[in-house]
């Protein structure tokens, strides 16, 4: 399995009013091209600090993350921008759509970052919530879309602009089983690719199934790597 | 990214009108103010500015304004008349006299005589009559808003409006009678007095017997002839103070400025317009920004560099601005022509404008610069939290 992902030794403290707190003690782990990992334990494990380190969002004290071979922490801020960029959608739990603005306008934000045109950003961005089902909503504004419409709008903006790693937050949460089970077939279908990779934090167990290996946290480790046959220790 | 900057500005229609209020309010009170304060201080030279034709304005070396008469001996008129240079040289009289009015009441007035001859110094605008009618027996021609407001006859029917003076009207000058001949269009002067118009020597007649009486020397210099050097000619030969008509209206200004306590209290007033639009527009914006932090994180998340999010928020702050300065400055001309014919004072110049539109500029520039400090800190990881 080639590496999409490969993060060693991975060390992250945060200084909470004069306190150090230890959010990842010495994490190892690897993410495969075409896999879908899922990221999994209670809150307070630390998840989300290393799925932000993992998308480039925030910056460890120490151990080395190689995104598709590149050492991130060793890029200047306008390359990591740049890599951010081309390299990395974003699914959110609160979905994080720009309320203001509509649903293609929204989908076309990652394309107009990267320079690329409105008018063809917009074309883009169509095409794509046409895949998701949502040829009827491209117009609406976020407020006047249910949940599980919103999270499609926010999968379609994570894609648009072909990324090779996708970071979900938590993106079936605040969504009904079926609702949740949509989306997910979704980002397997159109989201996971022999090039691509997947990570999703999520406590939601409904959505296990879709891993291809979930990894268990608690406390800053990865204490157990499990696969539908078999289960690592780390 | 504009287009996004834009909608994420107009998406809240209550926030973005919100910032708008408060910049329309800063600039307004910002431009108001000081038109008034302008318009007021304008007031202050107004009559100097009414009378165009005279190059050089002499007077006793001690007056400090333009109200401040100190009389002169007609003679020194002669000797200013003999100076190299002088073309002519005319008398005035200005002097604040009682006009007892129809209903028995005193009305102080601003009384100007005028050269005789030439009628030198008199209104530029004439609404009804002419200047020359003041060579009629007994003439004098008033002001149009003395004539409708302070020198008005009471309504023969209780409780009517006062009748507006007109021609053939007649008023008692220190128990001379005056015949209006004439109404002009004067500039309202500082105090607002009404102004009555007659000649030098029908003036010497109104006003109580003194023996210096001449107020002013107006002087044309010759073609060619440097207005500076003939003042200092003047100044040299008869001990008289003599200034341009700008130089004169400098001295009026600046006496206003120093003595009177107008600027320090239009001063605070402007201040506190600045400071508090300052405030409101700053919070406002500010903290339209603080509450898109989120979405700014997304776009940081998603690579938008600094420079494109500082991008985004110049451009915010540059249209509220623009819009918040063009209804304010909009606001204070509306405001302005209201009341044109009122007794406030408006002036508006451009340079008025330019102030307004600096002080609408600084606290748009700080406000977008607290917000993009703000978004500069942010670590983009905030999207992960809820």
């Amino acid at each position: 399995m080639n590496s999409a992902i490969s993060c060693q030794n991975i060390i992250k403290t945060y200084n909470t009013d004069g306190q150090i707190v230890t959010a990842l003690n010495g994490i190892n782990v690897e993410i495969g091209l075409g896999e879908l990992m899922m990221l999994v334990g209670p809150s307070g494990c630390g998840k989300t600090t290393l799925i932000s380190i993992i998308a480039g969002i925030l910056n460890q004290d120490s151990g080395q993350c190689l995104l598709f071979g590149e050492d991130f922490q060793a890029l200047t801020n306008k390359e990591q921008l740049r890599f951010r960029a081309h390299n990395i959608g974003f699914v959110f739990q609160a979905y994080n759509l720009l309320p203001a603005l509509n649903a293609i306008e929204n989908v076309s934000v990652p394309l107009i970052i990267n320079g690329t045109k409105r008018a063809i950003a917009e074309q883009k961005a169509k095409e794509i919530l046409e895949q998701m089902g949502l040829s009827e909503r491209m117009k609406a504004l976020p407020a006047q879309l249910s949940g599980g419409q919103q999270q499609r709008v926010a999968i379609a903006r994570a894609l648009v602009h072909s990324p090779r790693l996708i970071v979900c937050d938590e993106p079936t949460s605040a969504l009904d089983h079926k609702s949740g089970h949509i989306i997910m077939t979704l980002l397997k279908s159109i989201a996971l690719k022999h090039d691509r990779a997947l990570v999703i934090v999520t406590h939601d167990a409904r959505i296990f199934n879709f891993a291809d290996r979930i990894a268990e946290m608690d406390d800053g480790h990865i204490i157990k790597i499990s696969t539908t046959t078999a289960t690592e220790t780390n | 990214m504009n287009h996004i900057a834009l909608k994420m500005l107009m998406g809240d229609k209550g926030k973005y009108l919100g910032i708008i209020m408060g910049l329309t309010f800063a600039s307004l009170i910002m431009t108001q103010q000081p038109a008034i304060f302008v318009g007021l201080m304008a007031r202050s030279y107004s009559f100097i500015s009414d009378v165009a034709l005279p190059d050089i304005w002499v007077m006793d070396s001690k007056v400090q304004f333009i109200d401040d008469i100190k009389p002169m001996q007609e003679t020194e008129l002669y000797r200013v008349r003999g100076i190299s240079g002088v073309d002519w040289a005319m008398p005035m009289y200005k002097g604040l006299l009682k006009v007892r009015l129809a209903d028995g009441a005193f009305q102080t007035c601003n009384v100007i005589g005028l050269d005789d001859a030439t009628l030198i110094g008199g209104p530029a605008t004439m609404l009804k009559g002419t200047l020359a009618d003041l060579r009629q027996s007994d003439a004098v021609i008033v002001d149009i808003d003395g004539a409708k407001d302070k020198l008005s006859k009471p309504s023969p029917s209780a409780g009517q409006k006062n009748i507006p003076l007109q021609i053939g009207d007649s008023l008692e000058l220190n128990d001379h009678r005056g015949i209006i001949v004439g109404i002009a269009k004067v500039t309202r002067t500082f105090q607002s007095q009404p102004v009555i118009y007659t000649t030098y020597s029908r003036a010497k007649t109104y006003a109580p017997r003194e023996r210096r009486i001449l107020s002013f020397i107006l002087v044309k210099a010759k073609p060619n002839q440097d207005p500076y050097q003939l003042i200092e000619r003047i100044k040299a030969t008869t001990g008289l103070a003599a200034y341009t008509q700008q130089g004169f209206k400098e001295l009026t200004y600046n006496y206003f400025m120093k003595n009177t306590g107008i600027p320090i209290n239009f001063g605070i007033t402007i201040t506190l317009g600045f400071i508090i639009g300052t405030a409101i527009a700053g919070q406002t914006f500010y903290n339209f920004t603080l509450e898109n932090l989120r979405q700014f994180g997304v776009l940081k998340a998603m690579g938008a560099s600094n420079a494109q999010l500082l991008k985004m928020i110049l451009l915010q702050a540059v249209l509220v601005g623009s819009i918040g300065y063009g209804l304010g400055v909009g606001l204070a001309a509306l405001f302005g022509f209201a009341m044109r014919y009122s007794i406030m004072a408006f002036k508006l110049p451009w340079q008025l404008l330019v102030f307004s539109g600096l002080g609408v500029g600084f606290i748009c520039i700080i406000a977008a610069l607290i917000s993009i400090l703000k978004v500069i800190r942010l670590e983009p990881a905030i999207v992960f939290k809820n």
